[in-house]
């Protein structure tokens, strides 16, 4: 059963297409992922599933409800933690708690029961009655992650879940989110640009960029796109002969030779190494060094879209830079 | 619509008073800000003026009780369009998407603010009333009393109506003092709150007529000290049709703007 059915979903801001008819779906219980740099439209794409912001054109539904024509049915089975915290810091965790649960019409008893039950989750039992000013950023994200699952939605979104977080409180929040999703059975979906975030936690991922879905599947599927690990080998003596040599080895999928350096794609390289060495030392080759590369989705990422994430925020940066001066023009 | 859905609604209403009415008792800095100014103004212009005589007070009442309803009708201005216009604090500092999420109705959203701010404006109220009974000033019973609270909670009413419509138009808080300078101050010299409209030159009095405030202040005085320049049945209808239209266009503005 589909939780998330998106269809040709657009959203225009002026004249940036800042989400390009995409479509994709999300099963129940599922734990995925919008991968793209800043600016590929992750954040629109969640805004509009959570019905923040209305669509230009096509169709969204969230827990069987349309997200423009029944929104409050929808807004009911969603939870939802923004990128920025959206606390109000002059009250304690247990009231913004206790003000969201009420707002989504809990009785008291019950509320009462999931505010511990939430608090107890995410390890904050014993801070709930300090003012969220006082809260640390890592705090802030955990008591907003318990906040959404407090009213036991179907599906929770996050936007960018571990931005700007130190490595032991992503980690900590990772486990949390494996966690909700496997024992709760949550359907949950993140936004991310960490490569890694997405690699480790989703079951399958959607990679977007310029607001078009490039990409979409389990993250070892996508890798397998690539052909394999990458193993470049630097080698003194004959490269011909050797490169002539492991043309004939079936288990070698590609073969590139560049300045003294060979480098080979090939399935379960770690595996493939020590032969490889053997050969090349049986034939009077000599191998200086070894060079393993598994495929990340940063590699996928590359072979998509023909740039690194890292280029590709940059290059983001400037399209913005000059879409705001030609705004300020627009202006005066 | 069914009956648990109406429940909700009321309760989102309560929530949302309960929070401002928490944020309220808990800074202390807001509160002397708000009331600070119009205290400073009841004790330094009440006392400065005391001896001068103001011409055109009707009535013959003294300065002192001719300021007391025009401090309070300024304590409610500033109060409520403050109230009105924190919609914009909330959405810089992210809250107001936690609260546009939550599945209850948008009017029950604006309505939760509207009481908020109003009960925090009346309390403001009734706190410049009681320091101005120290400095001398005197009420004749509960029936006035009662009658500046219904004029305090209309003039709050239009006043975070009038607050909403700047917040649905401003993005950010930067256009804020703007609209203190250039719209809330004016407002409040045009109302008469500190002197009798009489002695301002015609052409200004025009505006003073389609100032809202005018009307709350004149009502205030028919109310507190029984001398008002216009009957103040005529004060209360002016006003409480200000403050259904502000409210109306107020909470249409804030419902068409996006929470992003």
């Amino acid at each position: 059963m589909q939780t998330i059915e998106v269809e040709n979903l657009t959203k225009q801001f002026n004249n940036l297409v800042a989400v390009d008819h995409i479509s994709f779906s999300v099963k129940r219980g599922e734990l995925f992922g919008l991968l793209g740099p800043n600016g590929a439209g992750k954040t629109t794409t969640i805004n509009m599933l959570a019905t923040l912001l209305r669509p230009t054109s096509g169709e969204a539904e969230v827990a069987g409800f349309d997200v423009t024509t029944n929104s409050d049915a929808a807004r009911k089975n969603i939870g939802i933690v923004f990128q920025d915290p959206a606390l109000d810091t002059r009250l304690t965790g247990w009231e913004n708690l206790e003000f969201h649960a009420m707002l989504y019409g809990l009785c008291k008893e019950e509320r009462r029961g999931r505010i511990r039950e939430v608090l107890k989750l995410v390890e904050l039992t014993d801070k709930a009655s300090a003012l969220v000013e006082h809260y640390s950023g890592g705090m802030k994200r955990r008591l907003e992650i318990a906040r959404g699952l407090i009213h036991k939605p179907e599906v929770l979104f996050l936007d960018e879940p571990t931005l700007g977080l130190d490595a032991q409180t992503r980690r900590r929040i990772w486990d949390y989110l494996k966690k909700f999703n496997r024992e709760g059975g949550v359907t949950i979906i993140l936004t991310t640009h960490y490569m890694e975030e997405a690699d480790y936690l989703c079951d399958r991922v959607a990679i977007i960029d310029y607001g078009k879905i490039v990409a979409l599947g389990a993250p070892d599927k996508l890798k397998d796109v690539l052909g394999g690990d990458v193993v470049s080998l630097e080698v003194a003596g004959d490269v011909e002969c050797l490169i002539s040599l492991l043309k004939d080895l079936k288990w070698i999928k590609t073969i590139k030779k560049h300045d003294g350096n060979v480098s080979l794609t090939m399935e379960k390289a770690d595996k493939r190494i020590p032969e490889l060495i053997n050969v090349a030392q049986k034939n009077g080759v000599q191998v200086m060094s070894v060079n393993l590369h598994k495929p990340s989705l940063e590699d996928v990422f590359l072979h998509f879209t023909g740039r690194t994430i890292r280029e590709r925020e940059a290059t983001q940066t400037e399209r913005s830079r000059e879409q705001v001066r030609i705004w300020t023009k627009a202006r005066r | 619509m069914d009956k648990s859905k109406k429940i909700t609604s009321w309760t989102a209403i309560y929530v949302l008073w309960l929070r401002e009415m928490k944020r309220f008792i808990r800074s202390r800095s807001r509160i002397f800000g708000m009331v600070g100014r119009p205290l400073f103004f009841l004790v330094f212009l009440g006392l400065g003026f005391k001896r001068i005589p103001v011409t055109f007070i009707p009535g013959g009442v003294d300065y002192l009780h001719f300021l007391v309803p025009g401090v309070i009708g300024m304590t409610m201005l500033f109060s409520s369009m403050f109230a009105g216009i924190s919609v914009l604090w909330d959405r810089e500092f992210g809250f107001l998407k936690e609260i546009m999420v939550a599945p209850v109705s948008r009017v029950s959203i604006v309505l939760g603010r509207m009481a908020g701010g109003t009960t925090t404006g009346v309390l403001q109220g009734i706190f410049i009333l009681s320091v101005s009974l120290l400095l001398g000033f005197k009420i004749t019973g509960a029936i006035p009393l009662i009658v500046s609270v219904i004029f305090m909670i209309l003039i709050s009413a239009t006043f975070i109506g009038l607050g909403l419509i700047f917040a649905s138009q401003m993005k950010d808080i930067q256009g804020f003092s703007i609209v203190m300078n250039f719209i809330i101050l004016p407002l409040f010299f045009l109302s008469g709150a500190l002197f009798p409209l009489e002695n301002l030159p015609v052409w200004i009095r025009y505006f003073s007529y389609i100032d809202p405030l005018t009307y709350g202040v004149d009502g205030l005085r028919g109310a507190l000290i029984g001398v008002s320049s216009l009957p103040i049945l005529f004060d209360f209808i002016i006003i409480a049709g200000f403050a259904v239209l502000m409210v109306l266009a107020g909470a249409y503005l804030f419902e068409k703007s996006e929470a992003v």
